[in-house]
């Protein structure tokens, strides 16, 4: 069986989906006869010329135009050529998007996704990662997969989810990771984690491309005796309260691990409810290791430095451990 | 064309083919607009009332005619902003629905969550409740008029934006895009001297609103908002055009806004003269004008309207003072599908 990448799990996820159900349509910068900037559309708009809309570049018009059409009973996947651009589009999303079905009972499904994340050399708008961003603005829903069986799996939910999505894909990767799928139609439930590594003494608490650094630090920690569990959140919010609860009950020893920035960042809000409901459990400080808060900058050496590499991780787990 | 010498106010008198049945229809939306906006405003005075009132006195004119435009049996859809409750009306809201949402009331459309008209799903209802973000209506009709193209309804959108709203970074997006994709929207653009504080003339460059049309690539007209048949007849054309695939157009309707922003505000930064030179062109009273000229309508006829709209009104105030606060335990629900919250009706 052939492997598939992770940008071509998304890329088929939506080919499955356009052709499962004809209200489904893309909507986005370059996304049909250039097939996306990053080829993620590449060959749709040659399956359903009249399913892929070529915007001028207009984020608040994708996004407010798919927010209409999902009024209206279509499922619109709308695409960030970068998911930095998002920012330009926050205001449609947050206030008319996320607050349609709370506000007037008109549900709103649409999946916004892009790519998102550093170690590309992308500089300051090429590099972000927004989940935090959303998270205090009720009513949308946030996925960041980190592997081409969840990429795939959760864009179906996504597609399929009643409720507005914000899909962060990580252009790391889209086409570093190959993976074989199953043949069959399947999807990945939002909100439930995955124990990607099952330890007894450290929980690293991460998701996206982060899942691959913690897999390294792990390794590490292994040699000298340290059996780590990963659990790879996928859904930012709903977030699986009861896997991280579970984790954390069974190791005593928390490691939040985020490629966005420290301060204000989604982890923020994992350590509170660790600390909240399941203080008790704990052996040690939980810790964070994130993004120094910077704008990711363009220079290798500066990237690097910026985001969360292995030493940091190390050093903090070892923290952890010792204390 | 009939002009009236005292006040040289020219009022138009072509009917573009409506009914003496229709254009009484519109006479009978006009009073039920201001009637209901002066309910309003007293049941403000009696703090019943939760938030702002914002009138559309003197703007009912073209609220109303240019809604009569849609025909919301072919699944058109009307999108008001704040001073466009005529237009809501037209589409078919219950004023009850309506004094309930500025009640705050647990069985509003809205069920206390969203303020005045704010409401209103468009593929059910025909119309859709605005936010308050200005501009950001105009991308979400683009994608209304782009889904009824996708699902091969022959429907046209009709939104309404100020000329406040149309400084908005999203009004450009949206009306490119729409005018781009050649989608069935008619765009009104209300100039009513302010927004808010703040002249027209600050707020543009432009020598009229409907010279953003050029930059959009989309037609573009200006007609006398007070006037009701020309705003009508404006309209009715920009369907018509929309429906046969021509694509966007902006129109451009001068009007007033006879009241200040809200009702807090006294709008001592009008000139006098200036609210008094609109008075005299108020859209209620030369419509009722034209109908009589016509052979329409007769004071009679206009004072049973009065009388119908009055006793609806009172109804619709009896049922909405009679109607419960929401329920403090419903505050937490609603906000995904899954709960079982809102019926499967809206969506």
């Amino acid at each position: 069986m052939a492997e598939t990448t992770y940008l071509d799990a998304i890329r088929t996820a939506m080919i499955e989906e356009m052709a499962r159900d004809e209200r489904v349509f893309l909507i986005g910068e370059d996304v049909g006869l250039y097939g996306g900037a990053f080829k993620t559309s590449a060959g749709i708009i040659e399956q359903f010329p009249d399913r892929v809309i070529d915007t001028p570049i207009s984020e608040v018009a994708i996004v407010g135009a798919a927010s209409g059409a999902a009024l209206m009973g279509m499922r619109p996947i709308a695409e960030m050529q970068f998911i930095d651009f998002i920012t330009v589009a926050y205001d449609m999303l947050v206030n008319f998007t996320a607050t349609s079905r709370y506000r007037v009972g008109s549900p709103c499904p649409i999946v916004v996704r892009g790519p998102a994340g550093g170690g590309v050399h992308g500089g300051p708008f090429h590099s972000s990662n927004p989940e935090a961003m959303f998270m205090n603005r009720p009513g949308l829903k946030i996925v960041a997969p980190g592997t081409a069986y969840d990429a795939k799996g959760l864009m179906k939910a996504a597609i399929r989810d009643d409720d507005p999505v914000i899909f962060i894909e990580h252009k790391y990767l889209y086409r570093r990771i190959k993976e074989e799928l199953p043949e069959e139609d399947y999807i990945v439930p939002i909100g439930k984690a995955n124990v990607r590594r099952r330890g007894k003494d450290l929980t690293i608490l991460t998701w996206g491309a982060m899942i691959y650094l913690a897999d390294e630090a792990a390794d590490d920690l292994a040699r000298d005796g340290v059996s780590t569990e990963i659990v790879d959140l996928r859904s930012i919010l709903p977030f699986d309260e009861e896997a991280i609860l579970e984790s954390v009950a069974k190791t005593n020893r928390v490691l939040i691990l985020h490629e966005a920035p420290l301060t204000g960042g989604a982890g923020a809000e994992f350590a509170a409810r660790i600390a909240d409901k399941a203080f008790d459990y704990l052996d040690a400080p939980i810790k964070r290791v994130a993004a120094l808060d910077v704008p990711t900058p363009y220079s290798p050496p500066l990237e690097a430095a910026a985001l969360p590499a292995k030493a940091r991780v190390l050093k903090a787990a070892r923290e952890i451990l010792a204390y | 064309m009939t002009q009236d010498a005292t006040l040289t106010v020219t009022t138009s008198n072509n009917v573009h083919g409506l009914s003496h049945e229709q254009l009484l229809e519109i006479a009978y939306y006009l009073r039920l607009t201001r009637t209901l906006e002066e309910r309003l405003v007293a049941l403000f005075r009696q703090a019943k009332v939760i938030g702002g009132l914002y009138r559309s006195l003197g703007q009912e004119g073209e609220s109303v005619a240019a809604a009569y435009a849609l025909d919301y049996n072919q699944g058109d859809v009307v999108q008001p902003l704040i001073r466009n409750m005529g237009a809501i009306l037209v589409a078919g809201a219950k004023p009850a629905d309506i004094i309930k949402q500025y009640m705050a009331k647990g069985d509003s459309p809205t069920r206390g969550r969203e303020l005045n008209i704010h409401f209103g799903h468009p593929a059910r209802d025909g119309f859709i409740g605005q936010i308050s973000q200005l501009g950001d209506m105009i991308p979400v009709m683009a994608g209304i008029t782009l889904a009824g193209r996708m699902q091969k309804k022959n429907l046209v959108g009709l939104g309404f934006i100020g000329d406040g709203g149309s400084s908005t970074g999203a009004f450009y997006e949206g009306m490119n895009f729409a005018s781009v994709q050649k989608l069935p929207l008619v765009v009104v653009i209300e100039d009513n001297g302010y927004a808010y504080s703040t002249p027209t003339y600050k707020q543009t460059a432009a020598k009229t609103l409907a010279d953003k049309a050029y930059a959009f690539g989309c037609h573009g007209e200006t007609v006398d908002g007070n006037d009701v048949l020309a705003v009508y007849g404006a309209a009715q054309r920009a369907v018509t055009r929309a429906r046969n695939g021509e694509g966007v157009t902006l129109l451009e309707v001068k009007t007033f806004r006879m009241k200040g922003h809200a009702e807090h505000d006294n709008q001592a930064y009008v000139p006098p003269e200036v609210v008094e030179e609109w008075k005299a062109k108020d859209p209620v009273v030369r419509y009722e004008k034209v109908l009589m000229e016509l052979g329409v309508g007769t004071p009679a006829g206009f004072e049973a309207i009065q009388d119908r709209v009055r006793r609806e009104v009172d109804a619709a105030t009896d049922e909405a003072e009679k109607s419960p606060m929401p329920d403090p335990s419903e505050a937490g629900k609603g906000l995904f599908a899954g709960d079982g919250y809102w019926d499967a009706s809206n969506g």
